[in-house]
């Protein structure tokens, strides 16, 4: 690792230093960081509705909230982490920063387009954000109705709205990663030297695209039902309730792949680097997200197993799932062929890598008994499905988040943080996941329904084990915070490739210059080319031993 | 990319035709053509060729690359995906109870008679 460096005196950050300059700028590295900003406030404030309603059920008995306002909290909880921090995290951070860079190119196709997807975005957080405060919603992050239309409080127009809105600003992003993929690569960035990182983002653009305006044209639907007494989703206005869960969940089981796909493409450029080898089964990882971005979009209705859905359409959807979990599974097997004989070294990102692997593994698998008729039966609504989605979300798709901040931190802050502290904090919230998450399987399987707060004595135990595993991992994200922090202020300069990674961004300076090069990259090896000493130069790097 | 140019004349036609297409759609609303299905083709015949004049000409399809057809494409090949296989709910939700009932006509059937 580079010992002694000086960080580039004009970078994107200091280039101007003005609040205008932060709220007008067309720079994509700067909206990154906006959205950066904006995000982990919206995941304080859902990590603050979980904690609390954590809490609640450490007891059997309603000692802390009424039941309204425990189904406020799990509501806000929901929706905040969906819509305002899942869907967009990787895409509208790592992917606004990196994706122009590791192309080669200057911005994005639409600078200004971007721009407008975070004031977008923002609209709509504080619009679900008033909602919360005027009296909360009770739905659930699903909306489903007739609760929704019929019954629940006025609150749930605004929070659709909310929803409504921050969906236009996942299609702007998707539009702009998808043109600049397209048109923007430097010269001899072939799609086969692409990162798969783009690739994962090329296909999350492509759902984002494909789905986003179904669940919009579904939210209205609902604003006009309650609004106008349109009959749509109410039988007794020649409506059905179940035609709103087949278009929610069109778009809603996609957006699992809106946040797990990039996870995936964090974790290949992450596991390439730390086992200094190019990626076993480039094509097939690559092909795989293509692969899982259309079969996600037939798999819909295995949410729907006991909702009055047609047996053979039942049938039909617990097969189609079954056959999601095939490019799912030759991603695992790619990655951990990377490992096989790699050079492993088990820095905090990696740590992270390993955690999403492990954890995604358990999340995809228990999803098999879910998407099973018979076991779904027992298992529908209760804790065993929460445990499975967080498996998936958070330990796949935060996991990744996590990975891919560490892993790029020196280069969009040009700062290193503590390895050693990052590396113990990754351990922490590591057990804090599994101690929050694993005991709600045991809790499903034996019958404890998910969204109830008064429960039998006999599931407390499990309770309190969950509850303080809630705490540990809370304490983990604090302590991440704090270095983080303390990084930005104090941490000594990165250099251009702390990790002696390939890949175009690590040929620029940490932080970039606001145009991202000082001259047009051109790219002359195949992607992951830990065999020779840089990604632009000739020369064979004499230090290393090809791989394969 | 170059924009096409387009005549105002092709854009008036075009639009007088959605105006023709949209005031023919409310007159066979009024039509019984003997089975309820054929109604909704021939409505939906109408509202597709009014989409495919505004994605062709209005959206410039017509004069873009092959790429943009590609997308466009394969966004009805979405909605395709999508309205089928939520119908296929819809149509074969009584194949089963009918199939009981005629097994276990008592059972199956909420609208059975109760027996003597």
């Amino acid at each position: 690792m580079s010992s002694v460096y000086d960080q580039p005196s004009k970078n994107y950050l200091n280039e101007k230093i003005t609040v205008s300059s932060w709220l007008l700028t067309l720079d994509h590295k700067r909206i990154a960081i906006l959205y950066l900003v904006s995000l982990l406030a919206f995941f304080l404030i859902g990590g603050l509705a979980a904690l609390v309603f954590r809490l609640e059920l450490m007891t059997p008995d309603a000692n802390l909230l009424r039941s309204e306002t425990y189904n406020k909290f799990f509501t806000t909880h929901g929706i905040v982490m969906i819509f305002f921090f899942l869907i967009p995290s990787i895409p509208a951070v790592l992917g606004n920063f990196l994706v122009p860079v590791m192309i080669g190119a200057r911005d994005f196709a639409f600078p200004k387009i971007n721009l407008a997807s975070w004031y977008v975005f923002m609209a709509g957080g504080v619009l679900a954000l008033v909602a919360t405060i005027a009296g909360g919603v009770e739905t659930g992050w699903t909306f489903y109705t007739p609760y929704s239309t019929m019954y629940a409080n006025s609150n749930v127009i605004l929070a659709v709205c909310g929803a409504f809105i921050a969906g236009f600003s996942s299609i702007m992003t998707a539009l702009n990663f998808i043109v600049t993929i397209h048109k923007m690569r430097a010269p001899g960035l072939t799609w086969f030297r692409l990162p798969l990182f783009i690739w994962a983002m090329y296909a999350t653009a492509l759902v984002i695209l494909l789905g986003t305006p179904v669940v919009a044209i579904t939210l209205v639907m609902i604003f006009v039902e309650r609004a106008f007494g349109f009959g749509i989703f109410d039988p007794a206005l020649g409506g059905d309730p179940v035609l709103f869960q087949h278009l929610f969940w069109f778009y809603s089981h996609p957006a699992v792949y809106i946040m797990i796909l990039p996870a995936m493409g964090v974790v290949s450029e992450v596991i390439s680097c730390f086992s200094r080898r190019r990626l076993y089964g480039y094509k097939v990882i690559a092909f795989s997200s293509l692969a899982i971005a259309v079969i996600g979009f037939f798999v819909w209705g295995h949410h729907m197993f006991v909702s009055s859905q047609s047996t053979f359409a039942a049938m039909t959807f617990s097969f189609l799932t079954f056959f999601v979990a095939v490019p799912t599974a030759l991603k695992m097997l790619n990655w951990i062929m990377t490992l096989y004989k790699g050079s492993v070294r088990l820095t905090s990102p990696m740590l992270y890598a390993f955690g999403f692997l492990g954890l995604f593994v358990i999340g995809g698998l228990t999803g098999l008994f879910l998407s099973t008729l018979a076991t779904d039966i027992h298992l529908h609504d209760t804790y065993f499905v929460v445990a499975h989605f967080h498996y998936v979300m958070v330990g796949g798709g935060v996991m990744g988040f996590l990975a891919g901040i560490h892993f790029w931190w020196p280069k969009m802050t040009g700062k290193k943080y503590p390895e050693a502290i990052a590396v113990f904090a990754a351990i922490v919230i590591f057990i804090g996941f599994n101690l929050t998450f694993f005991p709600q399987f045991q809790l499903g399987v034996h019958g404890m329904p998910r969204r109830y707060h008064v429960y039998p004595d006999e599931f407390q135990i499990l309770h309190i084990a969950s509850s303080t595993g809630a705490m540990v991992l809370g304490f983990g994200y604090l302590i991440m915070a704090a270095y983080l922090i303390w990084s930005l202020i104090k941490g000594p300069p990165a250099g251009k490739n702390p990790w002696e990674a390939r890949g175009l961004e690590w040929e620029t300076d940490s932080p970039p210059p606001t145009h991202n090069f000082h001259e047009q990259p051109v790219v002359r090896h195949p992607v992951y080319a830990y065999e020779y000493a840089s990604e632009t130069s000739d020369e064979p790097d004499l230090s290393e031993k090809p791989h394969g | 990319m170059d924009h096409p140019v387009v005549s105002v004349k092709t854009y008036v036609s075009i639009f007088i035709a959605l105006m023709v297409l949209t005031g023919l759609t409310v007159y066979v609303a009024f039509l019984d053509f003997g089975h309820g299905l054929l109604n909704d083709l021939v409505a939906m015949t109408i509202a597709t060729t009014k989409a495919l004049l505004v994605l062709v000409i209005f959206m410039h399809l017509k004069y873009s690359a092959r790429l943009l057809w590609l997308i466009a494409g394969s966004s009805v090949v979405w909605l395709i995906v999508m309205i089928g296989l939520t119908l296929a709910d819809y149509r074969s939700r009584d194949w089963l109870e009918s199939q009981m009932h005629r097994a276990v006509p008592w059972v199956a059937h909420p609208e059975a008679p109760a027996a003597p």
